[in-house]
């Protein structure tokens, strides 16, 4: 027993790179078995290098004008056709890409911790925090999310900021609702009350304790949030209320190949096709998250 | 079937449960025989003891392979039955009764809805006398008020009323063979012996074999007439009386047991080691 | 050590009044343990909780060490009376790990970060120091629960609140456990308040028992008594027949 005791160097808490390794193997094994999942999955990673290297890939400038291309349909030039200024589609879409990925990452940045945050109080503290909270969540919940964004972006002009404020402040409410529903459940585990037992304080339950147990459904939600919020962007640029031309947002690419849509149909379809690829990987790498983080919806 | 011995119930030869790819078989090469008789097995959680009994049902999820040499039930073999054909005698001929009736019960239906829906299903009766038959049922397992139970819903009941209207539902169609899977470890003790009680005398007017699954053994040893010990996927030995144990597992898992009439300072822990040495052998 | 006088515990109000516990008293001697029994829904565990100082809703006094607590305790008041848990897969958190779960009483004390004190915590309920880096869900239930005895050993209280603590597990991990507990106990010299639906784990453990149904304590039993069966009340001969069949 001694010599076990002195062969052991005192506990040390484990480094945070061979933690992060080892969960992130446990949760490369697991999405293995979910061929669907990787699709998702590989088509978000393509996403996001495809935005980076955008300028590398591009085989045009996004916004260079030719006039005397207008309108070209899909070749080996120009692989989704030309647009009515004779810009590049397929280059268009590349750069547009960065724009869709910006808008979806600030907006669940913004979301994600104060959904949480709201939500986990809520749950936890109950009462009267509770009620004021979730009431001002009811408020804001009551509103349809697109119109208030209209609203929004109509106030603060149009541009690709106000779009993604004026969409955060529609999507916190779900995350909110989630997050105390999950708190609701946890702040009742018998490792809560032997946490109060031993005088850990109501902060360093919140958040050592209860919060942690919440974050991995509100990332899942949060990615099957994104497919929305892609709609969302999208809508609003195809009403001309998000990024200005001439940004190359999907929506907008819709909205002004709307016009020609009969004739010249890839004007509007190849970016139609890219915001339908984009949030169905989401979609499914929202889906497939959820049954690799939350044992409860697990396939058997 | 020219081998069939009538007062056999349910024989089993060489049963084999492994999940998924694992290399360990959940159950292996278990064989017993179940007459007109109560055949308790009991084993710790992990002995494969429960998967036995599913797997007799066929109610274990699809990674698991099940293979036997044999598994007949009235002499007719219930490995070739299809799917459909076991669904059918489930609940007929075959039934099983779960841990907590919680959850076995359906939430949204009313316990007479759902004792008639089984009489329908099984007995084949009309809507009228399902329900009457229904009735009869709960008078049966001696449910003091049975037309207001009728109308309550499962939550509405307590634990020990709900097993008995499991019982009820589950016996109605007089099958010929009860598995009962822990059926008292989710009740308090003053209602377990009623309810163990009413299995048993149910399952002797129809004249069935009953299987007790149990982790208890001085409760299956004062219930059943043969106790069949598990432990880690075997059957390690067959006893009448839980004092004749011979096997180092079983001994060591009663000698385990508090018994105030005979206080100790420290109870006897299994030698894990020993034990494999054993079951290996 | 412990005294309880007049514990009454009201849940909900109005029509869905719960009335749990219903004025009871009593007294617990150093280095003794007293066992609470009953069935499901008498109030016995509420009893445990508001010692422990989990339940907010009760009046009457509870003191340990002739020093009267209340509902909500200091530092100082939590240190005396510590808690095991029936459920071992619930009552340690997922996401921390073993070496975690025993440092955060030290540092929710505000004694340092506790990594000092793990692996002695470890190998004094009998695991090897190795377990500080794994999760709660790669231990069997029988090792959770030595974890959590271990997590409630480390502040060293002088009292041990004990729900259920073996209700989750076989026997024979239940035998493993009780020895554990009273090991410590004998070593510690702790004082043991032990809360068990199962009569036969009470009369192993305890010095004195108290028999619990509908709120009230209905019986008293000495560890010799129970050897005899002798009872004082039907409810408790009752569930003593019931339980030894």
């Amino acid at each position: 027993m001694t010599d076990t005791l002195r062969d052991f160097h005192p506990a040390q808490p484990p480094g945070l790179a061979t933690r992060i390794l080892s969960s992130s193997a446990r949760v490369w094994h697991k999405l293995a078995d979910e061929p669907l999942g990787m699709i998702g999955f590989a088509i978000l990673a393509l996403l996001v290098l495809v935005a980076i290297f955008a300028p590398l890939i591009a085989p045009f400038d996004p916004a260079r004008q030719m006039l005397s291309n207008a309108l070209q349909p899909p070749s080996f030039a120009h692989f989704a056709g030309t647009d009515e200024f004779g810009r590049d589609i397929f280059s268009r879409l590349i750069y547009g890409t960065r724009i869709t990925i910006q808008t979806v990452l600030s907006v669940s940045v913004i979301v994600g911790p104060i959904g949480l945050i709201i939500g986990v109080v809520a749950g936890f503290f109950g009462g009267r925090t509770d009620a004021i909270l979730m009431r001002a969540t009811d408020i804001v919940l009551s509103f349809p999310s697109l119109i208030l964004a209209l609203a929004f972006a109509a106030a603060l002009g149009a541009g690709l900021g106000t779009a993604i404020i004026a969409i955060s402040l529609t999507a916190w409410p779900p995350i909110a609702r989630l997050a105390r529903a999950e708190a609701l459940v946890v702040r009742n585990a018998d490792y809560v009350a032997a946490a109060r037992l031993y005088g850990a304080s109501p902060l360093r339950i919140l958040f050592l304790y209860i919060a942690p147990m919440c974050i991995p459904s509100v990332i899942v939600r949060l990615t099957l949030n994104m497919a929305g919020i892609i709609l969302t962007a999208a809508s609003l640029g195809f009403l001309g209320l998000g990024a200005q031309p001439p940004l190359p947002e999907w929506g907008a690419m819709i909205a002004s190949g709307r016009k020609f849509m009969l004739d010249y149909w890839w004007v509007a379809v190849m970016p139609g096709i890219a915001i339908l690829l984009t949030s169905l990987a989401f979609n499914i790498a929202g889906d497939t998250l959820r049954d690799l983080l939350d044992p409860r919806h697990a396939r058997s | 079937m020219p081998d069939h011995d009538p007062a056999t119930v349910l024989s089993v030869r060489g049963l084999n449960v492994r999940f998924g790819r694992n290399a360990i078989a959940a159950v292996s090469d278990v064989s017993f025989d179940v007459g007109r008789e109560r055949i308790g097995i009991v084993g710790e959680s992990g002995s494969g003891k429960s998967t036995t009994g599913r797997a007799i049902m066929r109610l274990l999820p699809q990674k698991a392979s099940i293979s036997a040499d044999r598994m007949h039930l009235n002499g007719e073999e219930l490995l070739e039955k299809t799917e459909r054909e076991m669904g059918r005698l489930r609940g007929k001929d075959l039934a099983l009764i779960m841990q907590d009736p919680r959850y076995s019960l359906n939430p949204v239906l009313t316990i007479g809805r759902q004792i008639a829906e089984s009489a329908r299903l099984h007995l084949g009766s009309g809507k009228k006398d399902a329900l009457i038959h229904a009735r009869s049922m709960l008078e049966r397992v001696r449910i003091k008020d049975p037309d207001r139970v009728l109308g309550l819903y499962p939550h509405q009941i307590s634990g020990g009323m709900g097993q008995r209207v499991m019982i009820a539902m589950m016996l109605l169609a007089k099958p010929k063979l009860v598995i009962a899977d822990e059926p008292t470890s989710a009740l308090d003790v003053s209602v377990r012996k009623d309810v163990l009680d009413l299995l048993d005398e149910l399952v002797r007017e129809n004249d069935s074999g009953l299987i007790l699954i149990s982790h208890d053994i001085r409760m299956v040893s004062a219930f059943c007439e043969r106790i069949m010990v598990m432990y880690a996927g075997r059957v390690v030995e067959v006893l009448s009386r839980m004092e004749d144990a011979q096997h180092p597992y079983t001994r060591g898992l009663i000698a385990a047991m508090p018994d105030p009439k005979h206080p100790v300072r420290r109870l006897n822990v299994l030698d894990r080691a020993q034990i494999e040495a054993e079951v290996g052998r | 050590m412990i005294r309880v006088e007049n514990l009454d515990v009201t849940f909900g109000e109005k029509q869905q009044r719960n009335h749990v516990v219903r004025g009871v008293s009593f007294e617990v001697a150093r280095g003794e343990t007293l066992g609470i029994v009953g069935e499901s829904g008498c109030g016995k565990s509420t009893v445990l909780r508001s010692l422990a100082g989990l339940e907010g809703t009760w009046t009457g006094s509870i003191s340990f060490n002739g020093k009267p607590v209340g509902k909500n305790r200091s530092r100082e008041e939590l240190k005396l009376a510590q808690m095991v848990f029936q459920d071992p897969y619930g009552s340690l958190h997922p996401r921390h790990r073993i070496g975690r779960a025993l440092a955060e009483p030290v540092r929710s004390m505000g004694q340092g970060d506790g990594w000092s004190k793990v692996a002695e915590a470890l190998l004094q309920v009998g695991l090897p120091a190795e377990f500080v880096d794994r999760f709660p869900h790669e231990l069997s239930g029988g090792q959770r629960q030595r974890v959590a005895i271990a997590r409630a050993l480390i502040l060293s209280p002088p009292i041990l609140l004990l729900d259920e603590p073996t209700s989750a597990l076989d026997v024979s991990i239940q035998a493993e456990v009780l020895n554990l507990l009273a090991d410590k106990r004998e070593e510690l010299g702790l004082t043991c308040v032990l809360v068990s639906h199962d009569l036969a784990v009470i009369g192993h453990m305890c010095d004195r028992i108290l028999v619990m149904n509908d709120g009230m304590f209905v019986d008293e039993l000495t560890r010799d008594e129970m050897r005899l069966g002798i009872t004082h009340a039907d409810y408790s001969r009752e569930l003593i027949e019931a339980s030894f069949i």
